[in-house]
């Protein structure tokens, strides 16, 4: 008979958990494996909430797997290393993401890109390879393979680092890698969520002008007064649609619910790109016509690899960037659910797990 | 009146054939071109290729077209005279012209060498020129065109083959050149095998690339592998045969200009692949945002190319030999060629 969470591996963790799609979490007492050779164990002490969270907890993607213990951006101190253990020592600050596995052998793994890996393992809703789930980050402690730890910058504070984890290299990845990086050019954002606002920051630190694109006219004094975006526009406005087209180098598209791409694509100059970062439930509509006849592109990207998110940390601690978040205890997880699912939140949760009952 | 005799005056007697209404029957139609100016180049007019293009304009199936209208826009023939300042030409050279013959000269895609993107830029047909005249395609005798807007027609090239490169052929090698699909030992996708599709086929396998032509229609294989040189051919229809080549393809050229579904493409692409939509569906397409995601994979657009890139190509399709496959007709032939053309029953381009 297979054994029970809380016993099939030696450590015992304390975690919260959904047993359902109703997604409500609730304490779930479970257990973590033995810390190998190339282990760190961390014990955690905060975890931003990801929409990919809420997400996952109500199985809106269809693959989710109960009960299911969510957290992606965690962040802790080193308690333990594993004989091979190079990288890092006991008391160090750490960080770990969306990923804890991946083959190490593929051309992917071998490019730094571990996160376009087929054997990719992510850090919850996942099965390892003895045949036990992955519990992601809310809960007490973690051991993760030091090849996908994190070192968190010294001057970073760790509540407000935390989301970067996930959100961070979302849209650090993509802003590389499809060169949004010529300073004076015009980056357009779409949504001003977790992954939006700290798009917004990263862009002005690389010397972007920064449009942020929103259905939310209430929004817009935060964009530019709070995160130092230079314009703000209302998507719904078609007077204003039209007088900023053909006006953007590149959008990223943040948005996680399906939406109309051809307003954001008459935004884009020629040789312009979206990016999107969202992963709405059904396929979006693409008109060809502006893709042709401007030769723009609509690309993806999916977080990033290891050796980026590390860049990205040092990046956003160099630029002094951290995530607004607003700081919860774990007993207030299904409360900040419900208001995550209707966008109530500047603009992420970050579980203070340090100091919260489990 | 006719719409020719009522414009400006011209001088140029010229003579070919035109669309009058949206049925798209084309019959013999006489109006006249602009007397050569200092920077035209006149040239009789050899051999033209049938786009399809020309089809959707002369049936107003963009909503754009303007009666009469004299399509053709793979242009052909030889230089009969030349303005005061032309540098580039000389009477007898083989010359060709494309799909436009202006733009504006002064915005950042013509400083680019875009010309393609210009805003302003002016269609071969269907068009308005500087001096308010509509613009009138090859469908006839004479062109008198802008030498900027002229391209050189290489020796070794045979004149009625090279013409459907003046189209077909620079909107597929623009994009491999653009999205980086032209390096040697890459693994590209042609989607479609008509006009643009063989050629398509064609400059990859010049370019060092492995092809795999993927169609609905089992019957064009033999062509493909044996003909056109592709190195594989896929029955898109095949579920069996899409499934084993999923994630092999570090580009796909998609050609088809129907509806057709765009997720089995994606999923033939490997992670950072690139599908390029060379044909547009006049409704839009469906595009799962998890592929595009979880891959980092590229949906993108492109349309013919600027001149200097124009010529570019033809002198690499002069270098390998490469020209079209096509059918030569004569122009009376036209409707008819027009009928077999909607039924794709053409290896690979009409050229009148």
């Amino acid at each position: 008979m297979a054994k029970s969470p809380e016993e099939e591996h030696p450590h015992k963790a304390l975690g919260w958990a959904a047993r359902d799609s109703s997604g409500v979490l609730s304490p779930f007492p479970f257990s973590r494996r033995e810390n190998g050779d190339d282990d760190v164990t961390i014990k955690i002490l905060y975890c931003g909430v990801c929409h990919s969270d809420l997400h996952s907890c109500k199985n809106e993607w269809g693959v989710s797997s109960y009960p299911l213990v969510p957290g992606h951006e965690i962040v802790g101190v080193v308690t333990k290393v594993g004989k091979a253990v190079t990288k890092f020592k006991v008391d160090d600050k750490v960080g770990v993401g969306v990923m804890v596995s991946s083959c190490k052998k593929c051309d992917c793994c071998k490019q730094d890109l571990e996160n376009y890996c087929p054997q990719m393992m992510l850090t919850y809703n996942s099965i390892n390879h003895d045949g036990t789930k992955n519990y992601g980050g809310y809960s007490d402690m973690i051991v993760v393979d030091q090849h996908y730890v994190l070192r968190f910058p010294d001057n970073m504070p760790l509540d407000a680092g935390a989301p970067l984890l996930c959100a961070g290299i979302t849209v650090y990845s993509p802003m590389m890698y499809y060169g949004m990086t010529e300073v004076g050019r015009h980056l357009g954002v779409a949504g001003l969520g977790g992954l939006g606002h700290v798009a917004v920051k990263i862009g002005k630190a690389m010397g972007l002008k920064v449009t942020v694109i929103s259905t939310s006219p209430k929004k817009e004094s935060e964009a530019i007064n709070s995160l130092g975006a230079d314009s703000f526009l209302v998507s719904t406005d078609p007077a204003k649609l039209k007088a900023a087209m053909g006006t953007m180098d590149y959008i990223i598209d943040t948005v996680s619910a399906v939406h109309p791409l051809l307003p954001l694509l008459s935004l884009l100059k020629l040789n312009g790109k979206l990016i999107t970062v969202g992963l709405p439930e059904k396929p979006l509509e693409l008109p060809i016509f502006p893709l042709v006849l401007g030769r723009r592109l609509v690309g993806g990207s999916d977080i990033g690899g290891i050796k980026e998110t590390q860049e990205m940390l040092d990046f956003c601690a160099k630029h002094n960037i951290t995530a607004d978040i607003e700081l919860i205890k774990m007993d207030q997880i299904n409360t900040a659910m419900e208001r995550l699912a209707k966008s109530d939140v500047r603009y992420r949760f970050v579980i203070d797990v340090g100091n919260s009952k489990l | 009146m006719g719409t020719a005799e009522e414009q400006k005056v011209q001088q140029k007697k010229a003579f070919g054939w035109a669309a009058r209404d949206t049925s798209g029957f084309l019959s013999p139609f006489n109006f006249s071109r602009r007397e050569t100016g200092d920077k035209d180049v006149t040239f009789k007019v050899v051999y033209c290729g049938i786009c399809h293009s020309d089809l959707h304009m002369i049936k107003n199936e963009w909503g754009v077209s303007t009666y009469p209208l004299v399509p053709g826009h793979e242009i052909v023939g030889v230089v009969t005279e030349i303005g005061s300042k032309v540098e580039k030409f000389k009477v007898g050279d083989r010359v060709g012209v494309g799909c436009m013959v202006g733009s504006c000269r002064s915005c950042d895609s013509c400083a680019n060498n875009l010309e393609n993107y210009c805003p302003k830029m002016i269609f071969t047909y269907g068009g308005t020129y500087y001096d308010g005249t509509t613009t009138y395609g090859g469908y006839s005798d004479i062109m008198v065109t802008d030498e900027h807007f002229i391209v050189r027609i290489p020796d070794n090239l045979p004149l009625d083959a090279a013409a459907p490169l003046l189209c077909a052929g620079i909107t597929v090698y623009s994009p491999l050149r653009y999205y980086g699909l032209d390096k040697p030992g890459m693994h590209v996708g042609v989607v479609g095998l008509g006009g643009l599709g063989h050629a398509a086929v064609k400059f990859a396998k010049a370019m060092g690339v492995k092809v795999t032509v993927i169609s609905t229609s089992p019957n064009k294989k033999k062509e493909a592998i044996e003909h056109l040189g592709a190195d594989s051919f896929l029955v898109s229809r095949d579920q069996d045969e899409m499934q084993v080549a999923m994630s092999t393809m570090d580009g796909i050229i998609d050609t088809v200009s129907a509806q057709h579904p765009l997720m089995p493409l994606i999923g033939l692409l490997k992670s950072h692949g690139k599908i390029v939509l060379l044909g547009a569906p006049e409704k839009p397409l469906e595009l799962p945002a998890f592929p595009l995601l979880v891959g980092r994979k590229i949906v993108g657009g492109s349309a013919i190319g600027g001149m200097k890139e124009t010529q570019e190509m033809i002198n690499f399709a002069a270098k390998h030999n490469i020209t079209a496959d096509i059918e030569v007709i004569p122009i009376d032939y036209v409707n008819t060629a027009i009928e077999r053309l909607v039924k794709a029953d053409v290896r690979y381009r009409f050229v009148n």
